[in-house]
C-alpha cells in the first residue's frame, strides 16, 4: 500500500473545499449549468439520466480495508447501498444528491480516496496491473510508477484542459492485465541489455468511435526520464492534437493522421529540448515514493498445505473454485484471490454496501488489509495464505463473491448502459443478466474454457466491447435495440480489435446467438485447450458466421 | 473587462487597438498577431508600451525574434476548456524566458486562476467582475504543488525530501 503523507493530504483536502465552493456558487445560481460542467466533470461527476452520479479513483487499483469501508459507507450513506466498479479501477455511484457530494468527497477523503480527474479532458486515473506487486514475473512493481505518475498528472497546470481525455496504463508483466494498448499511453517496464529499468511507451490506443491500438513510439526510456517524455507527448498532443470535431480529437487520431514516426519526431524534438530538465527523476524521489509502499510481512508457509490439499480432493466446488479464481503469487505458500462480481444474474461490477464491508473485513483477517479492483470489474485479494484458502472460500461464499466463473464466459465485464446511462442506445445490463443464466452450469463453462465477453450500450465502448472476444454493442435502429457481434478482439499482450460477424441483431435474440458461436468454436476447436479467440484466428470469422446467420 | 495584477484589480494600461485604426505615436497598445506581424518594425518603433494578442493556434516561434521589446503577450482562451494557452504560456515563460506581462485573456474564469499562475501567467482579463474579486482568495487555494513548473513554487517532492534530510540531521 501506498501511504500518504501530509502533503498528499493537503491537496485532496483543498481540492474537496474548491469543489465544496463550486457547488455552493452552482445551488445559488452563481454558476450556470453549463459553466458548472467542466468544473464537476474534473471531480468525477457526470449528470445522468436519473441523478448526479460521482466517479471516484482508484489509482492503480489498490484499496486498503478502511477505503474499501469508506466506500460502503458513501453507498449506504449518499447513494442506494451499492456501487459500481468500472473496467479503469473507478468505482461509481449513480443516485448521489448534488448537495451531498462535498461531505461524500470530505468523508472519502479522510482515507486517502479522491474522485479528482475521473472525468474531463485531463490526465485521467492511472492504471495498472491489480497484480502489482505480487505477480511472480513482474521486473518492478508498476504500482510505483502510477503513484509518480499520479503526482505528476494531479493537477496539472499545461495538461487539464487537453483536446480530450488521457489515458495511461502500466505493467511490469510478460503477461498485460493492464489493457496497455487501448490507452492513449500505455507504459510496460522492461529491462534493457545493460539491466537498467524503463519504459515501453505505447500510444495511440483507444476504443470508442475509431478504435485503434496502441503503437510503440519508443521501445526503451530510461525511469529517469519517464515523466518528461511523457510531458514532450503531452505537450505535443496539446498543441496540435484537434479540437475542431471531439470524435477526432484523440490522441489516436493525431497519431494515425501524422504517422508513428512523423508523430515520434515531434516528440523526440520536444523531448529534446527538455529532456534533461527539472522532470528528470532522481534516484532520491523514486526512493521515497518507493518506501511509502508497505509489503505485508510474510511468513515462510508451505507452497502445498495440507488443508488446501484435503479441501481440493474433499471438495468438488471448492476445486472448481480454486481452479479458476486462485493464481500464483511471488512469495511461496501465498496466492492472489479474485473475488467475482459476477454471480448469475447479477449486474456485472456491482457491489452492495455490505458486500464491501465484509469483503474488507476478510481482507483484513485474509490479506493483510489490501484489496484490488481489476479492469475486468472483478476484485482480488491480493496475499492469501494459501493454508486459509478453504476458510476465506467458505467465507467469501456467504458473501457472494465466490461464483467460480473467473475469466469464464460469465465473467462478463458490461458497461452500464440504458438503465443508467444518458448516451446509450440500448440495455446492456440486461443481456449480461441473461447471458450468466445460459451460462450457469458450472460444467459447461469449464468445458468452454477461458473466453471473454464485453458488453457496451453504445459506440463509446465503456464495456470494451471491441477488445472483447465476444464483444456486443448496443445500437439504435427506428427506435429498437439492436446488438453488433464481433468476435476475436482481445485486451491482454496480444491485443486485437474483434471482427463484425454480421448483421446487428433484436434484442431477444443476442443470448441464442452468443450460445451459437460457442457451440460453433466447441465443435471446431481441435483442443480442448485451444481457445475460443485462438480458433477465430486460425479460422476468420466465417466459419461462426455461417453457423449464426444459417438458420436466421 | 476587471484586470487583475499582483492579486488586484487594476486599470489596464493597454489599449486595444483595432486592426484598422491608425497607430498612435505613443500610448501602450495591444495589437493582434496579424497586424505585429504584418510590420512588426514599423510597430515597435513607436513610442510606448507593445504588447501583442497570440492566437494559441499559432507558434510561439514566430515572436522569438520580437521577444525582447515586447511588453507583453497576451493569450488567448477561446473557451474555458481549450487549454492550449497554457503549453504556449510555459515555453515563453520557461524556454524563451519572456519576462513582460503574460496576460490571459478570453474566457477567464476563477477556476483557471491557479492553472494559470503556475504556467506563468501574471495579468488576467477576468470575466466576471465576482471572480476577479475573489482572485487573492482563490490563487491561495492550494499550498502544495506536485509538478515542476517555471513559476519556482517548491514542488511536494522537494518539500518531502527537505524534511527527509531535515530529520536526518535532528
Ligand atoms: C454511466 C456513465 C458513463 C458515461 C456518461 C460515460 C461516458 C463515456 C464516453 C462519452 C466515452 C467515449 C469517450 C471517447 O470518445 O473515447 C466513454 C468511454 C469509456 N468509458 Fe465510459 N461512461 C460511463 C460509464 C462508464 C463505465 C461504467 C465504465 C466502466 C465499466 C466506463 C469506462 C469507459 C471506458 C473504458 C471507455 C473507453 C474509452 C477508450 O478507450 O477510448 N465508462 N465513456
Ligand atoms: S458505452 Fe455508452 S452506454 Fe455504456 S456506459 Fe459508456 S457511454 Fe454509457
Amino acid at each position: 500500500m501506498y501511504a500518504y503523507d501530509e502533503l498528499d493530504r493537503t491537496i485532496v483536502n483543498e481540492r474537496v473545499s474548491e469543489f465544496r465552493d463550486q457547488v455552493a456558487r452552482r445551488l445559488s445560481g452563481e454558476l450556470t449549468e453549463d459553466e458548472f460542467k467542466s468544473l464537476r466533470l474534473m471531480n468525477g461527476v457526470y449528470l445522468q439520466l436519473h441523478a448526479y452520479m460521482l466517479r471516484i479513483a482508484i489509482p492503480y487499483g489498490t484499496l486498503s480495508s478502511a477505503q474499501l469501508r469508506r466506500l460502503a459507507h458513501v453507498g449506504r450513506r449518499y447513494d442506494r447501498g451499492y456501487g459500481h466498479f468500472t473496467t479503469r479501477q473507478n468505482i461509481q455511484f449513480h443516485w448521489i444528491k448534488l448537495e451531498q457530494l462535498p461531505d461524500a468527497l470530505a468523508d472519502l477523503a479522510e482515507v486517502g480516496i479522491h474522485a479528482m480527474q475521473t472525468s474531463g479532458n485531463c490526465i485521467r486515473n492511472i492504471t495498472a496491473d491489480q497484480w502489482a506487486g505480487v505477480a511472480p514475473e513482474e521486473v518492478d512493481d508498476p504500482r510505483i510508477w502510477a503513484e509518480i505518475l499520479r503526482q505528476y498528472a494531479t493537477l496539472h497546470p499545461e495538461f487539464s484542459f487537453l483536446p480530450r481525455k488521457f489515458k495511461f496504463a502500466i505493467t511490469a508483466s510478460r503477461h498485460d492485465r493492464a489493457a496497455i494498448k487501448v490507452h492513449d499511453i500505455g507504459l510496460r517496464i522492461h529491462r534493457n541489455a545493460e539491466g537498467e529499468v524503463g519504459f515501453e511507451v505505447l500510444v495511440g490506443g483507444g476504443l470508442g468511435r475509431t478504435p485503434f491500438l496502441a503503437k510503440t513510439i519508443n521501445s526503451f526510456v530510461s525511469h529517469r526520464d519517464i515523466l518528461s517524455y511523457c510531458e514532450a507527448i503531452l505537450r505535443v498532443y496539446n498543441q496540435y492534437g484537434r479540437r475542431d470535431n471531439i470524435y477526432k480529437a484523440r490522441i489516436k487520431i493525431l497519431v494515425h493522421e501524422l504517422g508513428i514516426e512523423k508523430f515520434k519526431q515531434e516528440v523526440e524534438e520536444e523531448w529534446a529540448q527538455m529532456r534533461d530538465g527539472a522532470l528528470t527523476l532522481e534516484e532520491s524521489e523514486i526512493a521515497d515514493i518507493r518506501s511509502r509502499f508497505t509489503y505485508p510481512k510474510y511468513e515462510t508457509l508451505s507452497d502445498t498445505p495440507d488443508e488446501l490439499t484435503k479441501a481440493v480432493a474433499a471438495d468438488r466446488h471448492f476445486e472448481a473454485w480454486y481452479k479458476n479464481s486462485v493464481a500464483p503469487h511471488k512469495v511461496p505458500g501465498y496466492a492472489i484471490v479474485t473475488l467475482s462480481l459476477k454471480p448469475e444474474g447479477g449486474t456485472p461490477g456491482d457491489a452492495t454496501a455490505d458486500q464491501m464491508d465484509a469483503i474488507a473485513d476478510l481482507a483484513e483477517k485474509y490479506s493483510f488489509g489490501e484489496i484490488r479492483v481489476g479492469h475486468e470489474q472483478n476484485l482480488a485479494l491480493p496475499h492469501v495464505a494459501k493454508r486459509d484458502l478453504p476458510a476465506l472460500w467458505r467465507a467469501l461464499d456467504k458473501v457472494g463473491v465466490a461464483t467460480p466463473n473467473v475469466n469464464l464466459v460469465s465473467d462478463i465485464i458490461c458497461c452500464p448502459g440504458l438503465d443508467y446511462c444518458s448516451l446509450s442506445n440500448a440495455r446492456s445490463i440486461p443481456i449480461a443478466q441473461e447471458l450468466t443464466r445460459r451460462f450457469a452450469n458450472p460444467d459447461t463453462a469449464n468445458l468452454i474454457g477461458r473466453l471473454h465477453i464485453n458488453i457496451s450500450g453504445c459506440i463509446n465502448a465503456c464495456g470494451h466491447h471491441h477488445v472483447g472476444h465476444i464483444g456486443i454493442l448496443g445500437v439504435e435502429k427506428n427506435g429498437e435495440e439492436f446488438y453488433q457481434i464481433t468476435i476475436g478482439g482481445r485486451a491482454d499482450e496480444h491485443a486485437e480489435l474483434g471482427t463484425l460477424v454480421g448483421p446487428a441483431v433484436p434484442h431477444e435474440q443476442v443470448a441464442d446467438v452468443i450460445e451459437d458461436i460457442v457451440e460453433a468454436y466447441l465443435a471446431l476447436r481441435q483442443r480442448p485447450d485451444e481457445l475460443f479467440v485462438d480458433v477465430v484466428k486460425r479460422l476468420g470469422v466465417e466459419p461462426f458466421k455461417e453457423r449464426v446467420y444459417a438458420t436466421r | 473587462m476587471p484586470l487583475v495584477k499582483g492579486n488586484v484589480i487594476v486599470t489596464d494600461e493597454f489599449t486595444h487597438l483595432a486592426d484598422d485604426a491608425e497607430l498612435p505615436a505613443d500610448g501602450a497598445i495591444l495589437v493582434s498577431a496579424e497586424r505585429f506581424l504584418a510590420g512588426p518594425e514599423a510597430v515597435l518603433a513607436r513610442q510606448g508600451k507593445i504588447g501583442v494578442i497570440w492566437p494559441n493556434n499559432r507558434d510561439v516561434e514566430d515572436l522569438l525574434p520580437y521577444l525582447n521589446r515586447l511588453a507583453a503577450v497576451a493569450l488567448v482562451f477561446p473557451v474555458f476548456r481549450d487549454g492550449r494557452a497554457y503549453t504556449q504560456a510555459r515555453l515563453l515563460r520557461e524556454r524563451y524566458k519572456f519576462r513582460g506581462e503574460l496576460r490571459a485573456t478570453g474566457q477567464v474564469l476563477r477556476d483557471q486562476f491557479v492553472f494559470m499562475l503556475r504556467a506563468g501567467f501574471d495579468a488576467f482579463e477576468v470575466k466576471k467582475q465576482s471572480d476577479a474579486e475573489a482572485f487573492a482568495t482563490v490563487a491561495k487555494r492550494y499550498s502544495v504543488f506536485y509538478q515542476p513548473t517555471g513559476d519556482g513554487r517548491v514542488t511536494a517532492f522537494h518539500r518531502r525530501l527537505m524534511h527527509l534530510s531535515e530529520s536526518v540531521a535532528s
